[in-house]
């Protein structure tokens, strides 16, 4: 890289929130300050707060007392029915492969919007960065982010972790102003399956999309990688960009 | 670190708890199945892979002093379901309004009859660039990465992670 911006000092925090970790690289005016520091104590706080309404995990979360019929859904904060009306349209989207009921073992079908959650909680978490003057910030959920960069800064270079060998990165991708997200198998095993069969996909090893917000980006790398063999030309299908890894090797940008 | 717990994030979050109208959708997203600047009506589709009650007892809708109001859905699998529609609410995307049906006491279907098709973001210039596929696999630090995208990283895993190496380089 021949920089003709001088790079400015990356200041970095990472905490844990819904079992996992969350990044923060911040560079400019604020990264140490009060302000800096307030900023990121907050956009945890939304973090915790989105854990609390949507978690799976947690037997006490809107989420889990709405799917056990222990409440209606008068009595829910409305943010859950924005939640489930996106995961309705990727469900829409994606014929089918992608959706937030998720059936178990003994065939009954379960809410779980995890799917969306992330990709939504960061953008809201990025809120008050995106307040810090004169200030850049990349806010990463676990692997998937927002970033933002003046247009007197460089862009952020997001590297796609090589699913083949995570200590690897397969693309670089500048970012001045956007979201980043991959799904795949790497680190956590099936967890994504094709909502229709229930199948594992199996010839796609990890989908990166590349968005203006990481709402789109996190939800069509999730249908991506649900549908397969069918994740590229889906993605281009609707002006998507990003990068499919196969389960061959074989690496493939997708260009709008 | 807890000076900005009592600010907005807490109250956008626990607003606004008796409605189940939605009044913040941000679909400001674009698929090729919208036409530019008008409002759509989707239909409301009971997906393939939810299995339906044999319960027969027709469910009423859950009241609450400001419940929403309930309509029988026409085109709803007859005595089974409770489909409730929100009110159309102005977002700055244009208006919104979600319908959900309820059988069993559980949302079975999530429906977006009318929600907006105008791209608010479409002014706002391609602000990122195609991926550079690189040749051959590389390090974190070899090749000015600043942070990681991958398939989502645990907290356990987390220190086995490239991210980890650069959060504690403070590159």
């Amino acid at each position: 890289m021949s920089a003709v911006v001088a790079e400015r000092p990356v200041q970095r925090y990472v905490e844990h929130v819904m079992g996992m970790p969350i990044s923060l690289a911040l560079r400019g005016r604020h990264t140490a300050d009060a302000r800096a520091l307030d900023a990121w104590a907050e956009a945890m706080a939304t973090l915790h707060d989105v854990d609390r309404v949507f978690s799976t995990y947690r037997a006490d979360s809107h989420v889990s007392r709405l799917d056990r019929g222990e409440i209606t859904l008068a009595t829910c904060p409305p943010e859950l029915l924005e939640v489930l009306a996106l995961g309705e349209r990727w469900r829409q989207d994606s014929g089918g492969a992608f959706d937030v009921r998720r059936g178990d073992a003994s065939g009954t079908f379960h809410l779980d919007p995890s799917g969306v959650v992330k990709g939504w909680a960061v953008e809201r978490a990025a809120r008050p960065l995106r307040l810090l003057a004169g200030t850049d910030f990349c806010l990463s959920a676990g692997g998937d982010m927002v970033c933002a960069a003046g247009a007197e800064s460089v862009p952020w270079r997001v590297g796609v972790e090589d699913p083949h060998d995570v200590a690897a990165v397969a693309a670089v991708v500048p970012v001045r102003n956007g979201a980043v997200a991959t799904s795949g198998l790497a680190h956590r095993g099936a967890h994504i399956t094709d909502a229709r069969t229930g199948r594992v996909p199996t010839r796609v090893a990890s989908v990166t999309v590349v968005a203006e917000d990481l709402v789109r980006a996190d939800l069509d790398a999730t249908a991506a990688f649900a549908l397969d063999g069918e994740a590229a030309a889906w993605l281009s299908g609707r002006g998507s960009t990003g990068v499919v890894v196969w389960a061959d090797g074989r690496r493939e940008v997708i260009a709008p | 670190m807890v000076n900005g717990l009592d600010r907005g994030a807490r109250r956008i979050v626990f607003g606004a708890l008796s409605t189940v109208t939605v009044v913040v959708l941000l679909f400001g997203y674009r698929t090729s199945t919208e036409g530019p600047g008008t409002t759509a009506a989707l239909p409301a589709v009971t997906p393939a892979t939810t299995t339906e009650s044999s319960d027969t007892t027709p469910r009423s809708t859950p009241s609450t002093p400001s419940a929403p109001k309930a309509t029988r859905s026409a085109t709803a699998v007859p005595s089974t379901k409770t489909v409730v529609t929100g009110d159309q609410e102005q977002t700055q995307w244009g208006p919104v309004q979600v319908e959900l049906t309820i059988t069993g006491g559980s949302i079975t279907s999530v429906a977006v009859p009318v929600y907006p098709n105008g791209n608010g973001r479409d002014a706002q210039i391609n602000s990122f660039a195609l991926p550079q596929l690189v040749q051959e696999t590389i390090s974190a630090q070899s090749a000015s990465i600043d942070m990681i995208s991958g398939a989502t990283v645990t907290s356990d895993g987390y220190l086995r992670s490239l991210q980890s190496a650069l959060d504690k380089a403070g590159l």
